[in-house]
């Protein structure tokens, strides 16, 4: 929730003739992104410590004139106004704080020579790697060459050499002459992943990037640095020459690796992701993204892709195999096992299953160790959406022992799982046997393989829907490239069984399916899907406030006093 | 106009026979005495004779020292640091080496009334690492003061107490700018901090408040504890108060190092009479009078303008042998006093070598931190370079006064300046022999032309 | 790396000159130099390990100040100021002549691994220019015939060991 500034937060600047009113601690590069107004830089980042030394987003500045002795203001008589006293040497931006009067010139001559300056300067010893270097296109220095730079240069003597292929780790690679020094890698390591692996050895303009020999630049954080250098210096090793990102489309989503829900951009050409990379949120991941969830997008081309509709093992179409698997719900006894990696809506869908068929539904936990940073101990992304579209009621257990047991005792005859494999909670091959499974998902698993109608669905990168996070923030997914060929969107599979099981027609997309949620579930009242802001909404956790999460905290979420409390 | 005489307040004991720079020697000629004095003493009244005395920093800078005191953060219950810039490294600087040879209890004496005054309990010389018989000198030095309870935990029976150490440093011209020092001394890679909101007397060492003042600065404190501010404000001209040191090297007949009181001594009478005059059958070209960072004086300008005597302004028309060596005439004529390194080059010198050594020191020294400062001095150094060694052009010259011009201001720290000022001093002053190098050098080179670059 | 009992005990003391260890870094460095002749990886990693740092905080120390080397020298360092004032007084032509009498070039070590012979930046004694240090001894106006003499002594003194 935005809270407004009360007046006396604000401190009024001037940024080129506009006034503007900015909270106390606001630096000016800041301030005048907010008045549309481009100060370069290529050090500064708004999430790390500020140290001033690529010298770009030097401007003019200024304090208005008084009179020593009697404070009083002094004015100019040609404009009227009070006289401001400029400074004769340029100041960086992004170390100049908001205070009461400040003035700042960003188009003065003085400014235009010192970014050429600067300019200059960074290309004098940087490679004419353009046509070959992965950062083209999204490229700090050509942008601002561009936009801020002579247009030529006066250089004639030979170029510094450096290590120019260092494998710094597993996923980054370093051209150390393309490197502008500009140190953001180091602090981001000594800083945010707290893995303080970099450093620049030598001196001067021989100054180079380097890992100790013998350590690697291997936390599941490195490829921030990549996102963050301004040059083509640190690249992703499994992007590398892979795609000019000129030709990809970006699509907005989040990362299913766990329920801190980081938000991401899926990067992709003609049906095929190529990458991922943070999206930022200051709620939830502020810039950032953990290495282990921008690899998920290799499993939409995996091996074990399920790809055809199977009844009884052998191929089939859709409408064939939700007929008979209504066959087998109809027939009594059946049981939901729904996913805490499915979407809010999918959620609300089998919940409609399961009062349709009469059956009860579970939920399968997936706990590992958080890592206070962008992961959380739960690596199930929603299931806070199932407690909140009433799917569940409690939190799940690792292991699915009621329905093992309803199993041996006879009470259940058909398990339909969402996506979650049975055998891996703790179901045995006997119990598997025992009943008749109906699958929907993405990837072959022992439950798939036992399953007597079997339909696959999309991964996350090939649908839209939403999320709700630990914080209990709902965030939306959208759909980035077409599901493969032979797998069936998981909202039209489900509606179709839904309605074929005896419950109510629902609509088989987002857009139609919404004013159906928002209508019967509280938690999403008076909510439109397409109201969603990118950042996500905070919904009310009161009804859920008991419950013994297992997150504990990390980025930006402490975990409920009651936790702090029990530990 | 006869030179003065020297005046020999700190560099009284230099090359003094039989002075040597052990405690009891020390002691037999007043030493710690005005220690003694000073403790008995409130704090806020020996800051205030500096301030009376109107010290100018010794180290290059000349920023008054009362000032700098007076601008430590006493508020933040964090401990005040005083540390000594003993990292003599500005080219044609050699005075606080000797005083740290020859006669270190004056510098610890200074540093005990310094730190007794802003209430230091721990203070760090930091000593250039090329300096390793000095290091080991002042810890004798510091052990024999600490025993005699001139330093330590409790100074001559008062309840105040502060500890000195030596801290080497191991060959960073840049370690010698203070933010640069205190990242040193902190263990990591000596980057000067960005000024705001690293300001030394706010957040310096370990984030806390912190005084650096020069050897030869804190030197002058001790003399001022002794004689009183108002007294010592008399010793110099106005504004420029006290003695300096002047070290003159170069081709001069007398090389060496000379305590004057600051202004009373014009560059002429330093370098014809005190130091001789030009070598055997040559004629003085060129001077740097502040260390290499400043502006550099070619023998044959004029310098005109006003300048306020007493309560008047009034005309000044100077050559070169003219100017007074105080902080406030150099400045005024567009160079600066510095360190006090004086470099002498005659008629010998091809200016556009010189040039090149001085850019290939600072291209060396540079840290590397800021755009400007890192591929300025290089690419300077590289454009001299070539002129020497390959392929000079008449533009040259104004290739490197354009480059200059991109670094001074431009950079967290004051080397932008002191790289930038040399070459577009040399080009200012000497630009005809960058635009006829390319020609001369096809002449065969002199016998005794020094190899510069 | 084993150092010696007198350089552990120095490395403790000066542990205590600073509330921060890593303030330690540059004179430990200095400590195991003169121990052990140079700083080698396992020194730095050593180094790193007691002051509860990352190696490559040490590294980085290593490779910046430029008395600290990663090689072994030759038993004597020769080290000759290139800075103006002594390069007008023939500081180049001194280097030449140590670089002759001994048969190597700058930065090596020479045959038989007498001498390391290399410019330095200004030494802070330009009134006697050309200046020179030789280990941690200063030698003032070293022309090119006292560079021959002291070229000499340090064979006379490699001759009595």
């Amino acid at each position: 929730m935005i809270q407004p500034a009360t007046p006396t937060d604000l401190i009024t600047v001037n940024i080129d003739g506009r006034e503007i009113a900015v909270p106390k601690g606001t630096n000016m590069i800041e301030a005048a992104r907010r008045v549309n107004v481009d100060v370069p830089f290529y050090c500064y980042h708004q999430k790390l410590s500020v140290v001033g030394n690529c010298r770009m987003c030097l401007v003019e500045m200024g304090m208005p004139a008084v009179d020593p002795a009697t404070k009083a203001p002094i004015m100019d008589p040609a404009t009227g106004k009070q006289k401001v006293n400029w400074m004769p040497r340029p100041t960086i931006a992004c170390a100049t704080n908001a205070s009461p009067g400040l003035h700042i010139r960003t188009t003065s001559p003085m400014v235009k020579d010192c970014r050429e300056g600067v300019m200059e300067f960074l290309l004098i010893n940087h490679p004419l790697d353009c046509p070959i270097c992965d950062q083209a296109g999204e490229c700090k220095l050509q942008e601002q060459a561009t936009g801020y730079g002579r247009g030529y240069s006066r250089f004639i003597e030979q170029k510094n050499v450096k290590p120019k292929r260092t494998q710094l780790g597993p996923r980054v690679t370093l051209d150390d002459e393309r490197c502008i020094l500009c140190s953001r890698c180091i602090r981001f390591s000594k800083e945010i992943a707290k893995d303080d692996v970099l450093g620049f050895t030598d001196r001067g303009s021989y100054s180079t990037l380097t890992c100790y020999p013998g350590k690697k630049l291997e936390n599941n954080y490195s490829l921030n640095t990549v996102d963050i250098c301004p040059v083509g210096a640190l690249t992703s090793t499994d992007f590398r020459f892979k795609m000019r990102v000129w030709f990809l489309k970006q699509t907005d989503s989040i990362d299913m690796e766990s329920s801190v829900g980081a938000n991401t951009v899926v990067w992709s050409r003609e049906g095929v992701v190529y990458r991922i990379t943070p999206r930022q949120n200051d709620a939830v991941n502020d810039t950032w993204m953990a290495d282990s969830g921008r690899v998920l997008y290799k499993a939409v081309r995996g091996s074990g892709r399920l790809e055809s509709v199977r009844v009884n093992g052998a191929e089939s179409a859709l409408d064939f195999a939700v007929a008979a698997a209504v066959e087998l719900i109809k027939a009594g006894g059946a049981a939901v096992v729904g996913s805490g990696r499915s979407s809010v809506e999918e959620q609300f869908l089998a919940k409609k299953l399961a009062a349709a068929a009469q059956a009860p539904a579970w939920l399968v936990s997936r706990v590992g160790e958080g890592d206070k940073l962008l992961i959380s101990a739960d690596r199930n992304p929603n299931v806070r959406g199932a407690l909140v579209t009433g799917l569940i009621d409690r939190l799940p257990g690792d292991r699915l022992d009621e329905l093992a047991a309803q199993i041996d005792a006879g009470t259940v005859r058909t398990v339909v799982a969402l996506g979650e494999d049975l055998a891996a909670a703790g179901l045995t091959s006997a119990q598997l046997a025992k009943v008749a499974i109906i699958y929907l998902g993405t990837h072959a698993n022992p439950t798939s393989e036992a399953a007597r109608v079997l339909i696959p669905t999309l991964t996350v990168f090939e649908k839209h829907g939403t999320v709700v996070n630990q914080q209990f923030r709902i965030q939306r997914f959208a759909k980035a490239v077409p599901g493969v060929s032979g797998a069936t969107d998981d909202l039209l599979a489900l509606a179709k069984l839904v309605a074929a099981a005896g419950g109510p027609a629902l609509g088989a997309d987002v857009g139609s399916l919404w004013p159906v949620i928002a209508a019967e579930v509280p938690a999403l009242a008076t909510m439109a899907y397409g109201n969603i802001p990118d950042t996500g909404l905070l919904l009310d956790a009161a009804p859920w406030a008991g419950l013994p999460f297992v997150e504990g905290p990390t980025l930006h979420y402490q975990a409920p006093a009651k936790e702090a409390a029990r530990a | 106009m006869p030179a003065p005489a020297q005046h020999r307040l700190i560099f009284k004991h230099i090359d003094e026979a039989g002075y040597s720079n052990d405690l009891a020697c020390y002691v037999r000629n007043g030493g710690y005495e005005i220690l003694r004095k000073a403790v008995t003493r409130k704090p806020e009244e020996l800051i205030d004779e500096v301030k009376k005395s109107g010290l100018r920093g010794r180290g290059g800078a000349g920023f008054p020292c009362g000032v700098k005191w007076s601008l430590v953060d006493r508020k933040s219950g964090k401990p005040i640091y005083l540390v000594v810039n003993a990292d003599e490294s500005e080219p044609g600087t050699f005075k606080d080496r000797y005083i740290m040879h020859q006669d270190p209890h004056q510098l610890i004496e200074g540093i005990m009334i310094s730190c007794f005054a802003n209430n230091v309990k721990v203070a760090y010389i930091y000593i250039r690492g090329e300096f390793p018989a000095g290091a080991r000198i002042l810890e004798q030095a510091i052990a024999e003061a600490r025993a005699a309870n001139y330093v330590g935990p409790s100074i001559l029976g008062t309840a105040y107490g502060c500890e000195i150490y030596v801290h080497r440093g191991a060959g960073a011209y840049i370690c010698g700018e203070e933010t640069g020092l205190i990242e040193s001394l902190e263990g990591k890679r000596p980057y000067p901090r960005i000024k705001p909101p690293y300001f030394p007397a706010v957040l310096g060492l370990y984030q806390c408040p912190t005084i650096v003042n020069n050897v030869e600065t804190l030197c002058h404190v001790k003399h001022i504890a002794d004689m009183g501010g108002e007294a010592y404000a008399k010793i110099g001209t106005p504004g420029n108060t006290g003695t300096r040191i002047l070290c003159v090297s170069g081709h001069v007949q007398r090389p060496g190092y000379y305590e004057f009181e600051v202004g009373k001594c014009t560059l002429g009478q330093l370098l014809h009479e005190v130091c001789g005059g030009p070598l055997p059958g040559r004629t003085f070209k060129a001077v740097i009078p502040g260390g290499s960072s400043a502006k550099i004086l070619r023998f044959g300008e004029r310098f005109k303008g006003k300048r306020k005597v007493g309560a008047e302004m009034a005309d000044y028309d100077w050559g070169v042998e003219d100017i007074p060596m105080d902080f406030d005439s150099l400045a005024m004529i567009g160079s600066m006093g510095g360190s006090g390194g004086v470099i002498v080059m005659d008629d010998s010198v091809s200016m556009v070598e010189a040039l090149g050594n001085i850019n290939a020191f600072y291209s060396h020294e540079s840290c590397g931190q800021c755009t400007p400062c890192r591929e300025g001095s290089l690419w300077m150094k590289k454009i001299t370079a070539r002129m020497v060694h390959g392929a000079a052009r008449p533009e040259d010259g104004q290739l490197l006064k354009s480059v200059a011009d991109q670094i001074a201001g431009r950079t967290i720290c004051a080397f932008g300046e002191a790289c930038a000022w040399p070459t577009q001093s040399f080009i200012a002053k000497f630009g005809d022999e960058f635009k006829g190098y390319a020609e001369a050098k096809k002449a065969p080179r002199a016998v005794d032309a020094p190899e510069l670059v | 790396m084993e150092l010696k009992p007198e350089t552990l005990r120095a490395i403790d003391e000066v542990v205590t000159h600073y509330p921060v260890k890593r303030s330690a870094a540059l004179p430990l460095l200095h400590l195991v130099q003169a121990d052990q002749g140079y700083i080698s990886a396992g020194a730095v990693e050593w180094i790193a390990a007691r002051l509860d740092l990352e190696p490559i905080n040490i590294y980085e120390l290593v490779t910046f100040y430029p008395m600290f080397r990663q090689q072994p020298i030759g038993r004597r360092h020769i080290k000759v100021c290139r800075t103006l004032s002594c390069a007008i007084m023939g500081g180049y032509r001194t280097c030449a002549e140590f670089q002759k009498q001994f048969g190597t070039g700058l930065g090596e070590v020479s045959p038989g691994g007498e001498v390391t012979v290399e410019f330095v930046e200004c030494l802070a004694s330009c009134g006697t220019a050309p200046v020179v240090m030789i280990d941690d001894e200063l030698h003032q106006k070293v022309d090119v015939a006292r560079a021959q003499a002291l070229s000499a002594q340090i064979r006379a003194e490699a001759g009595a060991h």
